[in-house]
């Protein structure tokens, strides 16, 4: 009895909070019909959209693969000082506010700033255009592989390694042939963490993008700028197709997590 | 010097420069920009009746979806390490799924079910209960962005805990109760903070599904987040800068003490510093975990 009741619960928790909502959604994106979904979807500002948030997320994923690499490495590897904080800072954007976030870069690129005003002379717009979307999105997906990484690193040690470098493997060969291969999982699951933040960013990049028709508009900024003008079969029409690729991506994160609990047993 | 080193020190040049790009110099930036307004400025701006409405809203917003998140996320813990039933699977699958909507959607969705337009919500309307630009509707934004965090903080302990531990203490005459406070408790415990503490600070800063529910009335229904939006916008840098650097100032606060509160006796470095095998981001199960 007791345990069918929280069974129960727990079924009406998820139903009320995540099922419904979805299903919701799904049903009323379809409300006047499929030939008004497509129309939405295909409409150049989603077009547009789908094609600026594909972008930043290609660039986005591959400078956190490398750079995430490098910094866990460095993290698990290497003493030295100041390790700690480096941690520390890791963590951080986890609990900052994308919208602070957005803002604090720009008052960091802004044109009375250093950086702004060297960049300015460069001819290189920051603010308001691709780089500042880019960097908001990567500050927001920054902990995910490095934080994916460093525990497999801790896990696997430099045995292996090493025995390769006795062999006469060159450095690059020992991370190609022998690093890499052990840390595969853990990049799929890093990855697909990074790829599902950086679709959905929404705060960050509307605070630094200027949100520009046709320009700097991405997928989440057009659900909104649909959702504000009262278009909200366009609105609802892109929100299901995102989250039709957030299915997709959790089915990839509980493969990658079977996948490597099947590797490291 | 060796060209091992050579490479080590061109790695850790990287990370550190990497690090200090993306993180440590926007945090300079807006401590910076507090800086030059002043501490006279800064409460000013904090204590002003919008700015001081949207952070107690945010505020008591995130505090009731802590304990609720708490409560459901404990719940949910246990049923699904420790019964066999329908559909566990795939309730289990789900809890993901928080991480992978984007947070503009959850708003769409909530703002739908629960809108006037719905029947759900004609229902809760008829009863006196408005959930869309209103409280609930906060609430409930909250709850679905940090559904997972209680959750995966708990499951991997749970299924660590030892059952034999808990039959022991019955064994040797101990009540329910007394195994549950004596045993049960202490081994869950710093796991639960961790998902409550992140909850908390997940919330405060929520912005995306909040924008979609909430609306945006002064003195109402803005919270923190949209309230900094609505500075930006207005052009107004320091009202903006006096808030998040508040409201950033709760969130390291709070980790602080989750770090003091989970940290084992007698270990020397600060654990939120070493994040990397339990918890954060917690939240996401790590494979190794799982039995």
């Amino acid at each position: 009895m007791m345990r069918r009741l929280l069974i129960g619960s727990v079924w009406s928790y998820f139903a009320l909070l995540l099922i419904g909502p979805i299903l919701y959604l799904a049903v009323q994106s379809f409300d006047e019909g499929i030939a008004a979904y497509w129309r939405e979807v295909t409409k150049p500002e989603a077009l547009h959209g789908f094609a600026l948030t594909f972008e930043i997320t290609a660039i986005v994923l591959a400078v956190n693969l490398s750079f995430g690499s490098i910094t866990a490495l460095v993290l698990v590897r290497q003493q030295f000082a100041g390790r700690t904080i480096l941690s520390g800072l890791i963590d951080l954007p986890f609990s900052v506010s994308p919208v602070i976030a957005g803002f604090m870069l720009i008052l960091l690129f802004g044109p009375e700033t250093i950086l702004g005003t060297f960049f300015g002379t460069l001819g290189v717009k920051v603010l308001f255009a691709m780089p500042a979307m880019v960097l908001a999105t990567l500050f927001a997906t920054f902990p995910f592989v490095v934080r994916e990484l460093t525990p497999l690193l801790q896990t696997i040690g430099t045995d292996a390694e090493e025995a390769a470098r006795t062999l006469g493997a060159n450095e690059w060969q020992v991370f190609l042939k022998v690093t890499l291969p052990m840390l595969k999982w853990g990049f799929v699951y890093g990855a697909t963490l990074t790829v599902a933040r950086a679709i959905g960013e929404f705060g960050a990049v509307l605070v630094v993008s200027g949100n520009i028709l046709l320009v700097t508009q991405t997928a989440t900024l057009h659900i909104y700028q649909s959702y504000v003008d009262f278009n909200y079969v366009g609105a609802n029409a892109v929100a299901l197709t995102l989250l039709a690729v957030s299915f997709a991506i959790l089915t990839v994160l509980e493969l990658a997590k079977a996948k490597a609990a099947a590797t490291l047993v | 010097m060796t060209q091992h080193t050579l490479l080590e020190l061109a790695l850790r040049s990287a990370a550190i420069g990497y690090v200090a790009l993306l993180i440590l110099f926007p945090l300079a930036a807006i401590a910076h920009q507090s800086f030059i307004g002043g501490i006279d400025h800064f409460i000013q701006d904090i204590s002003s009746p919008q700015a001081s409405s949207a952070l107690l809203l945010t505020v008591e917003a995130a505090f009731i979806t802590t304990v609720i998140n708490a409560i459901f996320g404990t719940l949910s813990a246990v049923v699904l390490v420790r019964y066999e039933f329908p559909g566990r699977w795939f309730l289990n699958a789900l809890v993901d799924l928080p991480f992978a909507i984007p947070t503009l959607v959850t708003g769409l969705m909530i703002a739908a079910i629960y809108g006037p337009t719905s029947l759900l919500g004609m229902w809760l309307q008829t009863g006196g209960v408005t959930v869309l630009y209103d409280k609930p509707g906060i609430v409930l934004a909250m709850l679905f962005v940090t559904m997972p965090f209680t959750i995966r903080a708990l499951q991997p302990i749970l299924i660590e805990l030892d059952r034999e531990q808990e039959e022991a203490s019955f064994t040797l005459g101990a009540s329910p109760w007394t195994t549950f406070w004596k045993v049960t408790v202490p081994s869950v415990l710093p796991g639960l903070l961790t998902g409550v503490f992140l909850t908390f600070v997940r919330a405060l800063g929520e912005f995306g599904s909040i924008v979609i529910v909430a609306g945006n009335i002064p003195m109402k229904t803005q919270v923190a987040s949209v309230y900094v939006y609505g500075e930006i916008e207005s052009y107004n840098p320091q009202g903006a800068t006096s808030v998040s650097v508040f409201v950033l100032l709760i969130s390291f606060l709070v980790l602080i003490l989750l770090e003091r509160l989970t940290r084992p006796p007698g270990e020397r470095m600060p654990r939120w510093w070493r994040w990397s095998n339990r918890s954060l981001a917690t939240s996401i199960i790590r494979p190794s975990e799982i039995g």
